[in-house]
């Protein structure tokens, strides 16, 4: 693998995980932490909705964001050549 | 024997014949097998063992307690405790699978070039482990004693006992196929008594839902979290759905604090290691995280619905009215056996022989439960930990129920340890011995000391776990905060940042660890003795005088000082040398990941 090639591949990685780590903030600190107050004023069925980030909806955008990280870094593994044997 | 005694025994006996049978058919017949399950572990069955692995009798036993008094102050460990694992698997986890060696220091020594690094690695990982094992046995003699009629030193000499077969014949291979099962034991012991609950409260059987549907109890047609704001600020309790932890300020460098300190967890990032191939570390991380999630999302339903039902148990008409609360010799059979063990506690202050339960700190309550004839908060102790363990009597529920809270909890507390421990006996017989004192270890004789020194790990803990030390409390302070503010920084440089140096790495650990023990310590005393607290409030260092973050949540502020620490003295000195920078720029590709190894 070219050094070019080597770099393009750590740059796309790390947009990737740019991306996903300001939604991991936003749902958690944003919406659970700073934003609590206004967006309890919005109910999700019995939920406040700042309370339901805070204490459910954060952990499964966790959970969607680590599955959609891993399946486009095996993509991307792919498009470089670099997946495992 | 008591009915619940009979079933507590029985059901409690068949899950620890059940590890025992899984101890005798995995063991470990290599270095790889004892340190990595031999490299060999489906993803799925990796997510589920790091599941079992990461949660602890905390967890499982404090945290629907911590939440249910905490109301969404609480919040911090649901967010914190899962978090983490977004970082671990998209900064952490694939690299160092890639890396494929045996432990964490082993990593932090090969990346920083440098033995002292290394053993600064060490030092943190065992100080971590060893107060996080503690709370682990203290744990299982609890459990033991309340609900198997035997000592609290009998309990932890058995649970001891069960961790040693599987730990010391199978190593990391026997601990992963039983945490498998001990996850199931869990998962299906805590689900079951809040689906029950749930029903009852809101006739929705899915917890999640049902703590987001209708209270069912009246007419009323208002939801459960409304009803329970309602009760809860009619006693002058702070309303629940709103309560903060702390400030704003702290409740944001808490979540961050644990999020970064379960990332830097030694005995988390070492099941990644035990996987095939890079690409199986990162989706292995999203299963455990799901399998995780499983309770986690259930713990805050558990935590509002328990306390619903205590507040209704004891304020059972409206408040004030003369026959409103509960009297105290009609109180339910539950109530009594908790009584008998301290974590319930009543002093009729007003000698009514009725049981008032108020929040006597709120001013302007006490003075309207003064016209009513009050006279303080009767409900002097109400631990957190009562919220799970009692919560199935609190519910009417049958005896087999909870027995299976009990093997629940036993299986929360022994998988956190098995793991912990082998991080702890891997760092000595890999790092310390092989690693730094005697390089020429033959294979056959490091598997030996792993064994050893897994013995004496297990010793250790029982020790502790008998006469448990002031710093057993500090698990939070103390593990997440040298987790988060040396191996987490000290990890993620390592991968990320190419020009971090040996001298960099080291000063920013020390860094790190410095700044957070300094300020742990200057609240709880030196490894938390009593009397050698240091706050000076003269020179402005009162309590939580930083911003008025707690000691708890202040590994985010150290882990801080280390990134800074590293990158300022990395950029004054000289760059890494030219071997370094290739083995960062293999780490960060995927392929040609062997199985982990020792060389």
């Amino acid at each position: 693998m070219t050094p070019d090639k080597r770099s393009d591949y750590w740059s796309a990685n790390l947009r990737l995980l740019t991306v996903l780590l300001i939604i991991w903030f936003i749902v958690s600190f944003g919406f659970g932490i700073l934003l609590v107050e206004p967006l309890n004023a919005i109910s999700l069925g019995g939920y406040p909705l700042g309370f339901w980030f805070a204490q459910q909806g954060s952990i499964y955008i966790f959970v969607v964001l680590i599955f959609v990280y891993a399946a486009l870094m095996s993509r991307l593994d792919k498009k470089f050549d670099v997946e495992e044997d | 024997m008591t009915e619940l005694e009979l079933w507590s025994y029985g059901v409690v006996g068949a899950t620890f014949a059940l590890y025992i049978g899984i101890a005798v058919w995995a063991r470990a017949s290599t270095t790889s097998e004892f340190y990595v399950a031999g490299g060999g572990i489906h993803p799925i069955a990796n997510g589920m063992a790091t599941a079992a692995d990461w949660m602890s009798a905390a967890s499982f036993i404090s945290m629907a307690g911590m939440i249910a008094f905490g109301g969404y102050g609480g919040s911090v460990f649901l967010m914190g405790w899962t978090g983490g694992y977004v970082l671990l698997a998209l900064l952490l986890a694939p690299y160092l699978r890639k890396f494929g060696k045996f432990t964490v220091p082993e990593f932090i020594g090969d990346r920083y070039y440098s033995q002292s690094a290394r053993v600064v690695a060490v030092i943190c990982l065992i100080l971590a482990s060893v107060t996080y094992v503690i709370g682990q046995m203290t744990g299982i003699g609890v459990a033991f004693s309340r609900f198997l009629g035997v000592s609290y030193e009998i309990g932890i000499l058995v649970g001891m006992g069960i961790v040693a077969v599987y730990a010391i014949l199978g190593g990391m291979k026997g601990i992963t196929y039983t945490q498998i099962a001990q996850y199931i034991v869990l998962i299906f012991a805590y689900t079951v008594p809040a689906v029950f609950i749930a029903l009852t409260l809101t006739g929705v059987a899915i917890p999640q839902i049902g703590l987001g549907g209708t209270y069912i109890g009246d007419d009323s047609g208002i939801s459960l979290l409304a009803k329970l704001d309602q009760v809860v600020t009619d006693l002058g309790f702070k309303q629940y759905t709103t309560q903060v932890m702390g400030s704003t300020l702290n409740m944001f460098v808490y979540t961050l604090s644990l999020m970064i300190g379960t990332a830097g967890l030694p005995h988390v990032i070492i099941r990644f290691f035990t996987v095939p191939k890079v690409k199986d570390a990162r989706y292995s991380a999203g299963w455990a995280l799901i399998f995780i999630a499983i309770l986690y999302t259930t713990a805050p339903a558990v935590g509002a619905m328990a306390r619903l039902n205590l507040m209704d148990t004891i304020q059972i008409g409206p408040v004030g009215s003369e026959t409103g609360n509960l009297v105290y010799d009609e109180r339910p059979e539950w109530f009594k056996r908790w009584e008998t063990t301290g974590l319930l506690k009543f002093e009729d202050k007003n000698g009514d022989g009725r049981i008032q339960y108020y929040n006597d700190a709120n001013p302007a309550f006490v003075a309207k439960a003064e016209e009513f004839g009050w006279k303080g908060n009767e409900m002097v102790t109400v631990n957190n930990d009562i919220m799970v363990l009692a919560n199935p009597e609190i519910a009417n529920l049958p005896a087999w129920v909870v027995a299976l809270v009990v093997a629940g909890g036993l299986a929360a507390a022994l998988s956190t340890a098995a793991g912990l421990l082998l991080a702890i006996s891997s760092s000595i017989s890999h790092d310390l011995l092989k690693g730094v004192m005697m390089p020429k270890i033959s294979e056959k004789s490091e598997l030996l000391a792993g064994r050893i020194a897994m013995i004496g790990a297990i010793l250790l803990a029982g020790y502790l776990g008998l006469n448990p030390p002031g710093f057993a409390a500090g698990t939070v302070a103390l593990a997440f905060g040298l987790a988060a503010s040396s191996i987490f920084p000290a990890i993620m440089l390592g991968i990320f940042s190419k020009r971090t140096n040996n001298i960099g790495a080291i000063v920013g650990m020390v860094t790190g660890i410095t700044v957070t023990l300094l300020y742990v310590f200057q609240h709880k005393g030196i490894f938390f003795v009593k009397g050698t607290e240091f706050l000076m409030p003269e020179l402005g260092m009162g309590a939580n005088w930083f911003l008025g973050i707690t000691p708890e949540a202040f590994g985010a502020v150290g882990a801080l000082a280390n990134f800074m620490a590293a990158i300022l003295v990395s950029m004054l000195t000289a760059p890494p040398p030219e071997h370094i920078r290739h083995l960062v720029e293999d780490v960060r590709v995927p392929r040609g990941a062997g199985v982990a190894t020792g060389h």
